[in-house]
């Protein structure tokens, strides 16, 4: 893949001009939100579908059984909220009548993550990709960045099942092709190389290729593979790589329980055990402060990433 | 009694639609409710579990409205029950009396009753429709979440031009649930008009009276203040449930969501099992079980 930045944006806006093309190639996709139209960037949805878009107030558990209601009328609906509010603030309800009932309803979760920023930590939730991991039916989709969760949106809305699709507030590096489809459980080769496999996902990818360099110059020849579905998870991708490579870093902007490293070190073990290295946030909560600094103070910065790669390539060799 | 042979017939043949074709009479629908709740009892003494007070309560009310109500075609069930109307069942709990409905509508063999709760049935302790169960179109039982719902498919109906109905029947000990108050301050809001609610109102949940273990309140004036019209009726007088129904249906669609307070009592129809919540979710041995059965009289045949 060419990396090379286009423009800077955030993942949610990719969220709503996604939703606004997915509504206008089928009449039964509909957007519902929480008081949040405008930082979910579904406004230029609703204005263009004013009868298919439903405003609930700040109500969240009703606005998933309206949606999985609308899903039984044959509708294709996306709720939008934070990402925190879209999963544990209303789990039992997603179980019951959205993951267990199986129902056509895709669950629009913005501001993920420390990068969320100076809310603090009651909005950044970093568990909610385990929670909804753990659910049956559920498909967990979280895309790197605005061009990805564009793709991913429209993908959401022709894949029929439920769909928990995790984005973010700031803006970042926009750098995978615009015209890339994006096919749901096939994880994304970024790049190539012997020594390491590194798995990201979300805003950590970007964080991964800025790595690549350093990595280089020491070097260490990684292959990238960019894991925007942790559910259903590409195991053959991830098994292949392993094989060639022999140990493995995983980057996420998420609790190591449950998370994307949760998962692969769970594909190793029953597998093929290899030395693995997370860089994830590991059993604390968030607080105030702007992306950056929230990035480097919880260690999921690329200097993170390259000093777990080196710790995986050494214990590969001892 | 030629009614009630006929009414035999056509369970047996799973036609009972046909019969259908013909306005029920108030004497018939509450042959139906008897033969449902002698089911009620054999379901939930078959298995030894199961929740038989709630479900013989409100056994009337959506009796009336599979029998006598709602415009549906149950041989050939739809998940999106388009040009039909839809019930939801919120308090899952009470769903041998859901079942029992379903079948004697001709939704599934009538035999099926008997693998209630039992491995590997379609008739799950709280219904699904991951099983494939015709009739069931959403899981109920973790509380409070039916109204929703049934906002949901209400609204699609207006998206696709439907002006079928939505139903959906909800316990009294439910409305405690908060989300039950977020459903009921947004179908007024939005002008929700093709929904009709219905509160199970047996005053009685698992702890004890509701009075005691989360009093209520005035239900009529808090679903006043926001925004419904309100109804009461005896929900164990099949001719008010009728009539009350039949006001719901004249006033759909005049841009007000509108909600039942049927007073049912618990355990209804068996002496033993009124006045009291203990058979809220307790099976009867073999000497209850035929002692209730004794008490109602078997209309359609039993399973």
């Amino acid at each position: 893949m060419k990396l090379e930045v286009q423009n800077y944006k955030d993942t949610r806006s990719g969220f709503g001009d996604g939703l606004l093309e997915a509504g206008k190639r089928n009449p039964k996709v509909v957007g519902l939100t929480a008081d949040l139209t405008g930082s979910l960037k579904m406004g230029d949805f609703a204005k263009a579908f004013p009868e298919r878009f439903f405003q609930v107030g700040i109500a969240e558990a009703n606005m998933v059984g309206i949606a999985a209601g609308l899903a039984i009328g044959g509708y294709i609906p996306f709720t939008g909220t934070f990402a925190n509010f879209s999963s544990a603030r209303i789990y039992d309800q997603i179980r019951m009548v959205v993951a267990y009932s199986n129902k056509n309803v895709k669950i629009a979760a913005s501001h993920a993550g420390v990068t969320l920023g100076e809310d603090g930590a009651t909005h950044q939730t970093l568990e909610d990709v385990g929670m909804m991991k753990m659910l049956p039916n559920m498909t967990v989709l979280v895309p790197c960045d605005y061009n990805q969760t564009k793709a991913a949106t429209i993908a959401a809305a022709e894949h029929n099942g439920p769909v928990y699709l995790r984005f973010g507030r700031p803006k970042v590096a926009n750098f995978t092709p615009a015209d890339e489809p994006f096919v749901i459980g096939k994880a994304q080769m970024i790049q190539e190389g012997t020594d390491v496999s590194i798995f990201a996902c979300g805003h950590l990818v970007w964080k991964a290729i800025e790595a690549l360099p350093i990595l280089k110059e020491m070097g260490i020849n990684a292959e990238l593979i960019n894991i925007h579905t942790i559910k259903p998870l590409d195991v053959e991708a991830v098994l292949k790589s392993v094989a060639k490579t022999g140990c493995v870093v995983t980057a996420e902007e998420h609790m190591r329980n449950g998370g994307l490293g949760d998962s692969i070190a769970q594909v190793l073990a029953l597998n093929n055990p290899k030395p693995l290295e997370m860089v994830a946030v590991n059993d604390v909560f968030g607080q105030s402060g702007t992306p950056d600094e929230l990035l480097k103070h919880y260690h999921l910065d690329t200097p993170d990433i390259v000093e777990a790669v080196k710790k995986a390539v050494s214990r590969k060799r001892i | 009694m030629i009614i009630q042979i006929n009414l035999y017939k056509f369970a047996k043949e799973n036609e009972l639609t046909v019969l259908l074709d013909n306005i029920m009479t108030i004497n018939e629908l509450k042959d139906v409710a008897s033969q449902v709740r002698r089911d009620i009892i054999r379901m939930v003494h078959g298995c030894q579990s199961g929740h038989p007070g709630g479900s013989l309560g409100a056994t009337d009310i959506v009796t009336a409205l599979y029998f006598d109500q709602m415009h549906i075609d149950p041989k050939h069930f739809t998940m999106d029950g388009a040009g039909e109307d839809i019930f939801f069942l919120s308090n899952g709990h009470i769903s041998p009396m859901l079942y029992s409905i379903l079948a004697r509508r001709g939704y599934f063999p009538v035999s099926e009753l008997a693998t209630f709760r039992r491995l590997g049935t379609r008739l799950q302790g709280h219904p699904t429709p991951v099983e494939g169960l015709p009739g069931i179109r959403v899981a109920s039982g973790s509380l409070g979440q039916g109204l929703s719902v049934a906002c949901g498919v209400a609204q699609a109906k207006k998206l696709n031009g439907d002006n079928s109905l939505v139903f959906c029947l909800m316990g009294d000990g439910e409305q405690e649930e908060g989300q039950i108050w977020e459903s009921a301050m947004y179908a007024p809001a939005k002008n929700v008009d093709n929904l009709v609610a219905v509160i199970d109102y047996n005053k009685k949940q698992i702890d004890g009276p509701t009075d005691d273990v989360m009093n209520l309140g005035d239900l009529k004036a808090k679903y006043e203040s926001f925004g419904w019209k309100v109804y009461k009726c005896n929900g164990n007088d099949m001719q008010q449930v009728v009539d009350t129904l039949n006001i719901t249906r004249q006033n759909a669609h005049k841009g007000q969501s509108q909600i039942i307070l049927a007073h049912t009592e618990m355990g209804f129809g068996v002496d033993f099992m009124m006045g009291t919540h203990k058979w809220h979710g307790t099976p009867p041995n073999d000497e209850q079980a035929a002692n209730a059965l004794s008490q109602l009289k078997e209309t359609l045949g039993d399973y």
